[in-house]
């Protein structure tokens, strides 16, 4: 055992809509089987991390629910195990956490009472494949105090993002947090490996200071006194920072290079066990291009679409283009096309909830239509 | 000491030879059934379902699959501090004594200690063999109730096929007053399920008195039929929701067809009573652009590019572009390549059918040296089994092993012959 992970659940996204009232973004639902979190949970446990905290800020709920097993990602070994931080009500001032550091350090005891060497910090809204012994062995090839784990984002707009200049040596010169006029094309992804010792001194100091954030007073504040690797990532990665972006994942999962990545590579990614039975299809059912989940049962027709587990989909419907989340019902004779449905939305017959692909509709969970 | 009130023990040990190929390297019990499943879940499941959280489960023939599946029991819940479930095979003792399972009450005989050791009021005896939901719980509160000694769960059936069954005479009570074991002439249409329940102390007397009779101390030939001889308080549990014998090709092809209609007779989707199966990698399922399917059953991570009809697919079956499947059943990670034709035949797991092969084509002729297991019509592949392109294979074929073109004269095997490599 030679890391601990972190995985930061916290931030709240407003771009995401109604999707994450109720939702932390960790909990998002991935590829028809998944949630955003698994992905950073079995990179974990696949690189032999195996004591890992959560820290949740908004809607925990939802990821409690999703992580109440340990079993699932094999982190429930005697020395090891998942741990679920969210605010403390004792905080000394205000209730909540006020930063990306800060919340690390409200949970420094954890860090404390560990005896690995370093501590590998992921986010829960990533879904990616990464071995992080990988970046363990480069930082210390490297010789860094920090590493971040970066990709080209070649022409994409990177506005939005960490902006990173590396040098010949991939060494960091430059850091700017969504910059109005970037200077690089290579982002930061908020994957970090630090020595434990190096994060306890470091969060401390920050705390002292007033100051909380790990990109603004770690990674910018510290970036000419430390020693800050970048460790460039090829793979595939995506983030879920939008509806948008949420929608593409998703249909990402439609391609045979992103199935082929995540569920015919080994070692697996790894899921809470439903125990659904198998989809059943009804009489003439044309699926195409799609991806269908157990308990589904359809009757309809499905194109280009993902759905989640115990969907129904009744005679003569189309859904297109479209995302539908677990147990939705749809009726029979509707159209739906591009559009996400959240959880136990229920059409009911002959409605049409039709959108385009640059307005995507989203219905909220529990809507009827 | 800890006290269970319900300790279930599950028989798990038979071979099940009239499954044929199917069972050539898998216990019966470990036989993929409904697409994800295997038989053995539905009791496991049942346990756990009723509130039964110790399950001792007897091994014998093939357990490798049984004992991998089972595993410390965590997909039923079963993974406990105390009680649990625990692997029972056959065990040698001090100075090379001990045996084989001989009969399913010598299996629970050689047992005795383990069972003593949980300290239960009652038993409650399993098979692994049959396809079923049911409270085990409501049944324990009827045999206390009746203060049996023992309670057997009895289904009726068609009068006419009464004879392939251990049938109960009962008294307007309840009380059986005669069992027959498959009877020439059955007096009455109520079959026992080869459930039963009995008071723990009741039993171990009797698993020892007939253990100095019969070397193969049967349930259903010795025990059961002495405790009524000898006047002990035997009742029937009336049992009338879906169960189904799986024990022949045929059974066990039309109970996995019945799951496919539109609102199937045995319902594996309500939320109360979930079927739970060890499943290590939970992919959903890819339907390719020309997938068309037509009253299937898929299971996790199949991916579809061909035409399903009336089938029902195990975990990660590939069936490729062009290829169709009529009635059939197939199993996990088995792949049918390319405009494969596949006609009501069974394929076990990690199989692979070559391209433009056709199975199940030709005249219905009963397998010519094991017809009591292959005369339905239906073609048998068994596990890890590898078939090459272009080859046409009969009805009542029995298919094993890494089979090559030079295996096939002409490219064919006819109706009811075998090829085992």
């Amino acid at each position: 055992m030679r890391a601990i992970g972190i995985i930061l659940a916290g931030g709240k996204r407003n771009t995401l809509g109604v999707l994450t009232k109720q939702r932390n973004l960790a909990a998002m639902p991935v590829g028809g089987s998944y949630r955003a979190i698994d992905f950073a949970l079995s990179n974990l446990s696949n690189s032999e991390i195996k004591k890992v905290a959560i820290i949740a800020q908004y809607s925990a709920r939802s990821l409690a629910d999703h992580i109440s097993s340990s079993k699932w990602w094999d982190f429930g070994r005697k020395k090891t195990g998942l741990f679920l931080f969210t605010p403390n009500m004792s905080s000394q001032e205000g209730f909540g956490f006020k930063g990306t550091a800060d919340c690390i350090f409200q949970n420094i005891e954890f860090l404390k009472k560990s005896n690995e060497p370093y501590v590998v910090i992921t986010s829960g809204e990533q879904v990616y494949r990464m071995d992080y012994e990988k970046v363990i062995k480069y930082h210390e090839k490297k010789g860094a105090d920090i590493t971040i784990v970066c990709k080209d984002m070649n022409s994409y707009n990177v506005e939005d993002y960490g902006v990173i200049g590396l040098d010949y040596d991939n060494k960091m010169i430059e850091f700017e947090e969504k910059p109005l006029n970037p200077q690089y094309t290579t982002v930061s992804l908020g994957i970090y490996v630090i020595s434990r010792e190096l994060l306890i001194k470091l969060l401390e100091e920050l705390e002292a200071d007033g100051r909380y954030s790990i990109v603004n007073d770690i990674i910018i504040r510290y970036r000419k006194k430390l020693k800050i690797y970048g460790y460039m990532f090829e793979g595939y990665w995506r983030s879920i920072r939008d509806i948008n972006e949420f929608y593409r994942l998703n249909m990402d999962f439609l391609t045979p290079e992103v199935r082929k990545l995540f569920f015919k590579t080994y070692p697996y990614i790894s899921t809470k066990a439903k125990d659904e039975p198998p989809a059943k299809f009804n009489s003439q059912v044309h699926a195409t291009n799609s991806i269908i989940s157990g308990g589904d049962i359809i009757n309809g027709k499905i194109e280009n679409s993902v759905l989640f587990r115990k969907v129904f989909v009744g005679e003569g419907t189309i859904v297109k283009d479209s995302i539908i989340m677990e147990g939705v019902t749809i009726g029979k004779g509707c159209v739906i096309e591009n559009a996400i449905l959240d959880k136990q939305v229920f059409v009911s017959d002959g409605q049409r909830v039709v959108g385009t692909k640059d307005k995507i509709i989203l219905l909220e969970k529990r809507n009827i239509v | 000491m800890n006290k269970e009130e319900m300790l279930a023990m599950l028989l798990a040990g038979g071979q099940g030879s009239r499954l044929g190929i199917l069972t050539k390297q898998i216990a019966k019990p470990a036989v993929m059934f409904g697409g994800k499943y295997r038989i053995i879940d539905f009791p496991l499941s049942n346990c756990i379902n009723s509130g039964i959280d110790t399950v001792g489960v007897l091994t014998q023939y093939e357990p490798l699959l049984l004992t991998k599946h089972i595993g410390i029991g965590i997909p039923w819940d079963l993974d406990r501090k105390t009680g649990g479930v625990t692997i029972l095979p056959p065990f040698l003792k001090k100075g090379n004594e001990g045996s084989w399972y001989s009969g399913t009450a010598n299996a629970i005989y050689h047992n005795i200690r383990y069972i003593d050791e949980q300290n239960p009021e009652y038993i409650l005896i399993l098979s692994g063999d049959h396809v079923y939901k049911m409270d085990y719980s409501a049944m324990l509160e009827e045999h206390k109730k009746n203060q049996s000694d023992a309670t057997i769960a009895v289904i009726e059936v068609p009068l006419e096929m009464a004879n392939q069954f251990g049938i109960m005479n009962t008294n307007e009570a309840g009380r059986i007053i005669e069992f027959e074991e498959k009877p020439a002439s059955p007096k009455s249409n109520l079959a026992s399920m080869g459930i039963y329940i009995f008071t723990w102390e009741v039993l171990k007397e009797a698993l020892i008195k007939d253990n100095a009779i019969h070397s193969d101390s049967d349930f259903g030939k010795h025990i059961i039929p002495d405790m009524i001889n000898t006047g002990k308080d035997v009742y029937a549990y009336h049992f009338n929701d879906y169960w189904r014998d799986i024990g022949t090709i045929e059974a066990y092809w039309k109970a996995n067809m019945e799951l496919t209609d539109t609102v199937p007779i045995f319902n594996l989707y309500d939320e109360f009573s979930k079927i739970y199966t060890n499943i290590e990698h939970q992919l959903p399922q890819y339907m390719g652009k020309k997938a068309l399917l037509h009253q299937a059953l898929i299971s996790e991570g199949c991916e579809i590019y061909g035409q399903v009809y009336n089938s029902v697919l195990g975990p990660r079956v590939i069936i490729e572009e062009g290829a169709t499947v009529h009635h059939s059943i197939i199993m996990a990670d088995t792949v049918i390549k390319k405009n494969a034709h596949l006609e009501k035949c069974i394929i076990s797991e990690k199989s692979q059918i070559g391209e433009n092969t056709q199975i199940g084509v030709g005249e219905n002729i009963v397998h010519i040296t094991k017809p009591y297991i292959y005369s339905s019509g239906i073609t048998v592949i068994g596990d890890n089994t590898i078939i090459p392109d272009n080859i046409t294979i009969g009805k009542n074929c029995e298919i094993g092993g890494h089979t090559l073109p030079e295996h096939y004269p002409n490219g064919k095997l006819e109706s009811g012959h075998s090829l085992i490599i």
